[in-house]
């Protein structure tokens, strides 16, 4: 029940700086929750089931596409849209993990970039359809959710606070579940899992499918939220940032990877103002996380004081 | 009809003949050892019966029903459970979690997830342990919660890989009486290097050299197998 | 242009995209070999060799073949302590674990970027061909520097091969590569081993970048594709063995050329990608994969 207390709190909270925060922090407060969403679909897989990837960009960008398409051609409301990133990204990620879940370790990690390198080529490729690299801004008619204009700040707000809450809480009920067990004993021993009749293989591409379902959801909502889908969101960098969070939050932590996107957004807010190597720092935090504190700032502090947070 | 039933078993590794042509009936509710000198086979043996190293010839029979081709993680469902030989418990969970993983993967339907853990780990003396998290229990203990999770899988067929390797003399006692507490109602096949263990517990022995079967009986017929004493007992 | 004379232009083309491509390829397969990890900053090294000889050939008085040469030994030799260096500070104090090291890679590939970008800039920028020869027949005219290009390259990985197979640091290194353990047993340094490879690597990137600079120009982002070039090389070769590599560069290479020229670039880049994740999937032992060095 404590753990329950505690992150509701901090739903709560997020929800209290939504009036409070002048509009430039708002903005980058909604931000910042939704790459959390794709952050905690990339801690189901790596965080808390182990499996590595470089790839997730892929799934982030499949919800951009199969949200922002049919916005763009047909017109479509942005609440059908959202589902429908959900749910691309969930089977992109599905077709995905079938084939390279038969590998595993620094073969999971190549192959995962490559198909992703592969859907950011064939994005560039067929730039008609898509608009290549040059993205398209999503038109108004695909803005509107319940009758808010999605492009004005409270309502921009308290969307990425819905989608952020609903995935964290869930997440949370998720890995405190059997299932969530399971994810667990594949990370630690997949053998010795295996031997207490687990089937590793489908359990993964479970994990995957939703990992990538949540990737999706962030991508379409960061594409109905601040109105633009570009082929950029499918290159590499977009798989290193959920990793660069959860890295920094605390891998296998719930609350992780929100902490980890807020630290990463305050220390190129104050770098911002010494210099504008902001890729430096990202490549630095990096360097230094995985050098001194290979648990995160959560799994730390777990270790230390709070043995039981999830 | 035998419970496990395996025939003409084969697994050959490059040149080397591990596992040769090997029949053998596991009955309900015995406590069969199998014994053999190093490199004769016993591990890969098993292993193949568990699923988790594949058969190159020969087939398996569980009640009957041929799961010669079945992954092991099918076999575990199914009621093949597999203790390890060293000591794999998730170092990094709970003995409850340690468990409670076990009673989900296994043969029950599990509804009562706590009660099922509660019942394997008051069976094995753990029951006070449930929350200490299991890479800090001593080694004793750590063998102990490796058998409560075979046996919350609640498995027909219950494989010991070298049970009592590592324990204590008093401790190796206490794991007689449990071993014979499981049977009739699960069987045990027993890999054991200690002589002691498995002439005490054990209804049936068969004896593996080279990869194939050397003899196979009674504790007393073994015991008077010449062939048993000059390969292996070295008398 | 005739078909004949165009199609011999492409494999041209492609002689000197395999020859530069097997260079970085080596450099990469060697630390992964010897090692066992996949150096994402690949890539990086690569371009600072193309940066570093703008620099040095822009310091260098006199004539253009002796500011090249200074950089073709000065390049190199500053990607490798660079790399060193990163060794000593980074990758070995996470013990060379394959996973965390790839995370650390990603960390440095960031890090010279910028560092390119705010020292050497945004903007795409030539260095002179060390001489400036054109080879000519009446139907097929062809750059002299190109052809030195393959073979300066040829050279270079001859004395590599013979390097691995008929030095003692050679034995060192593979010895390492089967077991490092026993090699730590049999008294090998082998952090100093690492060292070395990792520095090795890198300075045949850098070299590879020196080489294509009069070609290309230099430009901080330019060590994404050799990277992804590289690692489609080297999987495909089979991780780790270098005859491998070289074969599969030759194949890349060429196939690389001559598609490019007739077909969309971007479509050949997507079958490269798919092809690599194919291959480690369901043969990870690469298609010409052999175990031998």
């Amino acid at each position: 029940m404590k753990v329950w207390a505690s992150h509701l709190a901090v739903v709560a909270l997020l929800l209290a700086l939504g009036f409070l925060l002048p509009p430039y922090h708002a903005t980058n407060m909604a931000r910042i929750m939704v790459l959390a969403v794709f952050a905690m679909g990339y801690n189901l897989a790596f965080g808390y089931t182990g499996l590595l990837s470089l790839g997730h960009a892929l799934f982030f960008a499949a919800g951009i596409y199969a949200a922002g398409l049919p916005i763009w051609h047909w017109g479509l409301g942005a609440a059908p849209a959202l589902i429908l990133g959900l749910l691309g990204g969930g089977i992109v990620a599905g077709v995905t993990g079938l084939l390279a879940l038969r590998t595993a370790g620094v073969s999971f990690m190549i192959v995962t970039l490559m198909f992703a390198q592969a859907g950011y080529l064939t994005l560039l490729y067929f730039n008609g359809v898509t608009g290549g690299d040059e993205g398209f801004a999503l038109p108004a008619s695909g803005r509107m959710l319940f009758g808010a204009d999605l492009s004005t700040d409270l309502p921009r707000y308290l969307t990425a606070w819905a989608l952020f809450s609903a995935t964290f809480l869930a997440t949370l009920a998720l890995v405190r579940s059997r299932f969530g067990r399971v994810m667990v004993a594949l990370r630690e021993n997949e053998e010795r899992a295996r031997m207490l009749g687990i089937n590793p293989f489908t359990a993964k591409l479970a994990v995957l499918v939703l990992s990538g379902a949540a990737s999706g959801l962030a991508g379409a909502a960061y594409g109905v939220l601040f109105g633009y889908a570009g082929a950029s969101f499918a290159t590499i960098q977009y798989s290193i940032l959920p990793m660069l969070y959860v890295l920094l939050g605390g891998a296998g932590t719930v609350a992780g990877p929100l902490l980890g996107a807020v630290l990463m957004f305050a220390l190129i807010e104050v770098a911002n103002d010494l210099t504008s190597a902001w890729l430096f720092i990202v490549g630095a935090v990096l360097v230094i996380v995985v050098l001194f504190a290979p648990k995160g700032i959560l799994g730390a502090l777990r270790d230390r004081f709070f043995r039981g947070l999830p | 009809m035998s419970l496990l039933e395996a025939r003409g078993l084969t697994r050959h590794f490059g040149g080397l003949r591990a596992v040769d042509g090997v029949d053998f009936d596991l009955a309900a509710g015995e406590i069969h050892a199998l014994i053999g000198p190093n490199g004769a086979g016993k591990t890969t043996f098993v292993s193949l019966l568990s699923g988790r190293v594949p058969v190159q010839a020969g087939s398996i029979r569980l009640v009957g029903e041929d799961i010669t081709r079945l992954p092991a993680h099918a076999r575990v469902r199914k009621g093949i459970a597999y203790t390890f030989q060293i000591t794999s418990v998730f170092p990094g969970l709970s003995v409850f979690d340690n468990v409670a993983l076990a009673v989900q993967g296994g043969r029950g339907s599990a509804r009562d997830l706590r009660g099922a853990v509660a019942a394997a780990l008051s069976r094995v003396g753990l029951e006070a342990m449930a929350s200490d998290i299991a890479g800090t229990l001593s080694y004793g203990h750590q063998r102990l919660l490796e058998l409560a999770m075979g046996l919350a899988l609640q498995p027909r067929v219950l494989i010991l890989d070298e049970p009592t390797q590592g324990l204590a003399a008093g401790e190796i006692g206490n794991f007689k009486d449990l071993v014979r507490s499981l049977v009739p109602e699960v069987a045990v096949l027993l890999i054991e290097h200690n002589m002691e263990v498995v002439m005490d517990l054990a209804h049936r022995i068969t004896v593996l050299n080279f990869g194939q079967v050397l003899a196979r009986g009674t504790p007393a017929e073994v015991r008077a197998s010449p062939a048993v004493q000059e390969a292996y007992l070295g008398a | 242009m005739a078909f004949g004379p165009f199609l011999l232009l492409a494999l041209m083309e492609g002689l000197v995209t395999a020859a530069v491509l097997a260079l970085a390829a080596s450099g990469l397969s060697l630390v992964f070999g010897v090692m066992r990890v996949v150096n994402v900053a690949h890539g990086e090294f690569f371009m600072l060799g193309a940066v570093i000889a703008w620099f040095v050939t822009g310091m260098v008085p006199g004539p253009a073949w002796l500011a090249f040469a200074v950089a073709v030994v000065v390049a190199p030799l500053a990607v490798a302590a660079l790399a060193a260096l990163a060794d000593a500070l980074v990758l070995k104090r996470l013990n060379y674990d394959p996973e965390a090291t790839i995370v650390a890679t990603i960390g440095l590939l960031y890090m010279l970027q910028q560092a390119a970008l705010t020292f050497y800039g945004p903007d795409a920028r030539p260095v002179a061909a060390p001489f400036d020869l054109r080879l000519q027949t009446p139907w097929f005219g062809y750059s002299g520097y190109k052809l030195f290009v393959v073979l300066a390259a040829g050279v270079v990985l001859a004395g590599i091969w013979a390097l691995m197979t008929r030095t003692k640091a050679g034995l060192v290194m593979r010895a390492t590569q089967v077991d490092r353990d026993v090699a730590r047993a049999f008294g090998i340094n082998v952090d100093r081993v690492y060292m070395g490879t990792f520095a090795l690597g890198a300075g045949l990137a850098a070299l590879a970048g020196v080489l294509i600079v009069p070609i290309t120009q230099a430009h901080y982002l330019m060590g994404g594709d050799p990277l992804l070039l590289s690692f489609i090389v080297v999987i495909i070769g089979g991780l780790g063995s270098l005859r491998g590599t070289l074969v599969a560069a030759l194949v890349i290479g060429l196939s690389d050329g001559v598609i490019s020229m007739f077909f969309s670039p971007t479509l050949a880049k997507i079958l490269a990608t798919l092809l690599v994740a194919m291959v480690l999937v369901f043969r990870p032992q690469g298609l010409f994969g052999t175990r031998s060095p």
